[in-house]
């Protein structure tokens, strides 16, 4: 009888864990070791990454828990995390359930976060599934008394090959109870944590669960009511707190009258510097007393340009930080020496996250430890920001995450929940803090705007020789993307803590293959170094959609001006074979026809172009091409059918997947048509829907159709933000196609396109 | 003031001190209803939808003394999974929405447009769902959930 598992190891390193907590640190500092055996404890294990238990737990019912550390922000993704799990474990879909966000129950997986959900934090289940399997199949051979290479599985239940009435299931083997065994761990927390084990993955071509169009449980509890968001915890004694923001970028309260409030009954006034909220026994009541507090207000300089010459003052900032990918060739040159050299400009504006709902947080702050329910998508850096404002350790802190009123980067979430943390404490009872709608869309980190200088050089013959390819914006993040520290918080900002700041931006990603290039980028200082609502910071695919106009623009310029289809242009260009499948899988798909010049203007009211765009995203790529109607006389652009094709590497769900692709097409659609912060010199005036104006039904295409390219050798690699990438530029190369006019600055709206045939075609 | 409302088919009386408390957080905060859900507070969203007396009306600005005794119909008031109102049903067949937060906007929308217009062409949909907000992009899989409706008709 084989039984490669001897269990002896384990139960030392388990004494040595118990020993005490010095231990502990040293213990996980550990990263290279690992245990094969499997205990059986009683109770489980601590919270550790290396744990076995940490990620998967057997049910006495032999159902699973997958314990994932990301959480789903609404693109289903814990359905594919589950489908891995069944297939590495050999059990059904439906018994696998998966556990996210709390953070006394999961790994900190680094949240929703660069669509690392299947490519980075499915792996650690995944291997996981695959030990705890290889384990079981140990333990059944004991018990069955045949070796581990005559046994199969069937949902969970083992079985002696040709003899199927020698069966033991999963949950009798160790249900109930835990493995108790250690994984090899790199020692990292976040998207970049990995623990494995010693077992064999699967090959997918083995895997029968991954690669079916599963279903997610959590969208009929959302049409039945039976979803519990973030917005609806509620608490024994819970207040309710509204924030009140200032009415001028930068102002402090210097007065507060609280006589207008009088007539409300208990409410209480939290006042710290910069930070003033009200707390009140119901909700109305707290709006009402946000609403009608009397503050005076210091009175700072302006602190904006005027919206009108933001881009001006991007050009004439200073810059300071720089940076861009390696130069290729020697681009100065190659232009000096060029026949011909073609330059263009982009601007792509602020543009807010705008989440569906004001972010919501609840907080019940005690002496020496907290609660914090939270929708933000990275509930394990809420915890560890809540802990550093209340100045308690982490792992007294508890963040519970519920889905949240959207979400799609760093937008009010982390804000709210420090909030709640502050007010909580001030009033000694559990907080509720939910936005009103201008918290949410005027108060929230934005997406950075940006300029951005693109310049290539042709040769005789036709050739471009080299590309220019230069932004100058607001940093990527102002404030981090990870809520953990009080300072990147506009509550920290607001009470004065110290300002820190990284300065980021980045380039394209496509890979054109010219053969001297130079992509680069500057940074310019945030406009108000402190608690700005023009303040900068992850926003769905962060900086793609802005790169990715200005170059795949761009790309469409140069094919023109050297009389090239953009199809074959783009052919010609890009080297990776994988790039080149999808941009020939969208043309094929869409009937694309070369139109290496425009076609000559046409006349009537409504005139309609194609235009194709590409994105690379890390590793995943897109083509996208659109067919737009633009109308002359209102300067209304319509999208109104898209090809897509997509390489995500291994598909998981592929309806699941279409959908993810066309929420991704249709928030794109959004920003690239409609969406720029508006301000004056003093605030943002885009306070809600009327004055941040988003994609209506009415503008919502009449098809998408997408081509899904699965390569089953490969991991599934990224889905929730590729697909953003090439929306902007496709429309653009396709208002060029249908009026001849190029748009160049963002959004692509009715105003500027009705502009644009006053001026007549360039 | 003591209010009495009909929500779902059941009567409610409570005590409030503002006769002009929306409804939506009458619901919310009285009555412990999870749907509708606030987004805007302003009318311009949706996901605060509720039935009155059939018709979709948004309840972050109706205040509690415009009710009457008006019959309230909330998202738990259209179906259950033993017996999905239609329009819940076309939209778990679709899987549609992502996050989700905005749905009381459009199912509750739906249902009473559809039982008015059970034949309404795709057009008249995209019209009928105007000015109703969705931040994920869920809108193709809403209109198709809603044209099995209008289409099997």
């Amino acid at each position: 009888m084989t039984h490669p598992y001897p269990s002896s190891f384990t139960l030392s390193r388990r004494q040595a864990l118990l020993a005490g907590g010095a231990l502990v640190v040293a213990y996980l500092a550990a990263a290279s070791d690992m245990d094969e055996g499997a205990n059986g404890a009683e109770s489980k294990p601590a919270l550790t990454p290396p744990q076995l238990d940490s990620w998967i737990a057997v049910r006495p019912d032999g159902s699973v828990v997958g314990y994932f550390g990301k959480v789903d922000i609404g693109l289903g993704i814990q359905v594919a995390v589950a489908q891995i799990i069944a297939d590495e474990l050999d059990v059904g879909f439906e018994q696998v359930s998966i556990v996210m966000g709390d953070t006394a129950a999961t790994i900190n997986q680094g949240g929703a976060s660069g669509s690392t959900g299947l490519e980075l934090g499915s792996v650690p289940l995944r291997n996981a599934a695959a030990q705890a399997r290889s384990i079981l199949l140990g333990l059944a051979a004991q018990k069955l008394g045949n070796p581990v290479e005559s046994l199969e599985v069937t949902n969970g239940v083992v079985s002696v090959r040709g003899a199927i009435a020698r069966r033991i299931s999963y949950g009798e083997l160790i249900g109930g109870r835990y493995f108790d065994v250690r994984l090899k761990w790199n020692g990292k927390i976040g998207n970049e944590l990995i623990v494995a084990g010693s077992a064999p993955l699967k090959d997918h071509a083995q895997y029968r669960v991954v690669g079916k169009s599963l279903r997610r449980a959590d969208i009929a509890d959302k049409l039945f009511g039976r979803e519990v968001y973030s917005t609806d915890v509620r608490v024994p004694g819970m207040l309710h707190g509204r924030m009140i923001r200032p009415p001028i970028a930068g102002a402090v309260p210097v007065t507060v009258d609280r006589t207008a409030l009088s007539h409300l009954p208990e409410v209480q006034l939290v006042w710290r510097q910069g930070l003033l909220g009200v707390v009140a026994a119901k909700e109305w009541d707290a709006v009402k007393a946000a609403r009608n507090l009397r503050v005076e207000w210091s009175s700072p300089a302006a602190a904006f340009p005027p919206q009108e010459a933001l881009y001006e003052a991007i050009e004439a900032a200073a810059a300071v930080a720089h940076g861009g990918a390696e130069p290729v060739g020697d681009t100065a040159a190659a232009l000096a020496g060029a026949r011909k050299i073609l330059s263009a400009a982009y601007h792509w504006p602020f543009q807010s996250h705008a989440s569906m709902g004001p972010a919501c947080a609840l907080a019940d702050v005690q002496a020496d430890h907290a609660t914090i329910w939270t929708g933000d998508q990275k509930p394990h850096y809420i915890r560890d920001g809540v802990a550093a404002l209340l100045e308690l350790p982490p792992e007294n802190v508890r963040g519970i995450w519920l889905r949240g009123p959207g979400s799609y980067g760093r937008n009010d979430g982390g804000d709210a929940a420090l909030d709640a943390a502050y007010l909580s404490k001030a009033v000694g009872k559990p907080v509720r803090v939910q936005g009103m709608r201008a918290d949410g869309t005027a108060w929230d980190p934005k997406g950075p705007a940006s300029v951005h200088h693109v310049c290539a050089g042709i040769d005789a013959s036709g050739q471009v020789v080299a590309l220019r390819f230069q932004s100058k914006a607001f940093s990527r993040e102002n404030i981090a993307s990870h809520p953990d520290d009080p300072t990147q918080s506009l509550s920290g900002q607001l009470m004065a803590m110290p300002v820190k700041t990284k300065h980021a931006f980045d380039v394209p990603e496509e890979g054109y293959d010219f053969a001297n290039r130079d992509l680069g980028w500057e940074v310019v200082p945030a406009l108000l170094d402190r608690a700005s609502p023009l303040r900068t910071s992850h926003l769905r695919d962060p900086l793609g959609p802005q790169l990715n106009f200005a170059s795949e623009s761009f790309i469409d310029e140069l094919a023109f001006a050297i009389r090239t289809d953009p199809v074959a242009f783009r052919l010609r260009y890009l080297k990776d074979p994988r790039s080149i499948a999808v941009i020939e899988a969208v043309a094929e798909q869409a009937k694309w026809t070369p139109r290496p010049t425009r076609g000559a203007a046409r006349a009537g009211e409504v005139l309609t172009g194609r235009g194709i765009a590409f994105a690379r995203r890390k590793h995943t790529r897109v083509a996208v091409i659109v067919e737009v109607e633009v109308h002359r006389h209102s300067g209304r652009i319509w999208p109104r059918r898209w090809t897509v094709a997509h390489d995500c590497g291994l598909i998981v769900n592929p309806d699941n997947l279409r959908l993810v692709i066309e929420g991704n097409i249709l928030h794109a659609t959004s920003r690239a048509l409609f969406e720029e912060v508006r301000f004056d010199e003093h605030r943002v005036t885009s306070v809600d829907w009327v004055t941040y104006p988003i994609l209506d039904m009415r503008d919502a295409p009449e098809k998408i159709d997408i081509v899904l390219i699965d390569h089953k050798d490969d991991l599934p690699l990224g889905a929730g933000e590729p697909a953003t990438r090439p929306v902007a530029a496709a429309i653009a190369n396709a208002v060029f196609d249908a009026t001849g006019m190029r748009l160049r600055q963002a959004p692509l709206s009715a105003g500027r396109m009705k502009a644009a045939f006053l001026r007549g075609a360039e | 003031m003591m209010v009495s409302l009909r929500v779902n088919d059941q009567s409610f009386t409570i005590e409030l001190d503002d006769r002009d408390t929306p409804l939506l957080y009458v619901l919310r905060d009285e009555l412990k209803l999870n749907n509708p859900h606030f987004g805007c507070g302003l009318a311009q969203c949706g996901a605060c939808m509720v039935l009155v007396d059939g018709a979709p009306r948004r309840s972050c600005v109706l205040p509690i003394s415009a009710v009457g005794d008006s019959a309230i119909t909330t998202l738990d008031g259209l179906g259950t999974p033993q017996k999905p109102h239609p329009v819940q049903q076309a939209f778990i067949d679709e899987q549609a929405f992502f996050c989700g937060y905005c749905l009381n906007g459009w199912v509750m929308t739906a249902a009473a447009f559809v039982k008015k217009h059970p034949r309404a062409t795709e057009a008249q949909l995209r019209e009928s769902f105007a000015g109703l907000k969705c931040r994920c992009g869920s809108h193709m899989s809403i209109l198709r959930a809603v044209k099995r409706l209008t289409e099997r008709a």
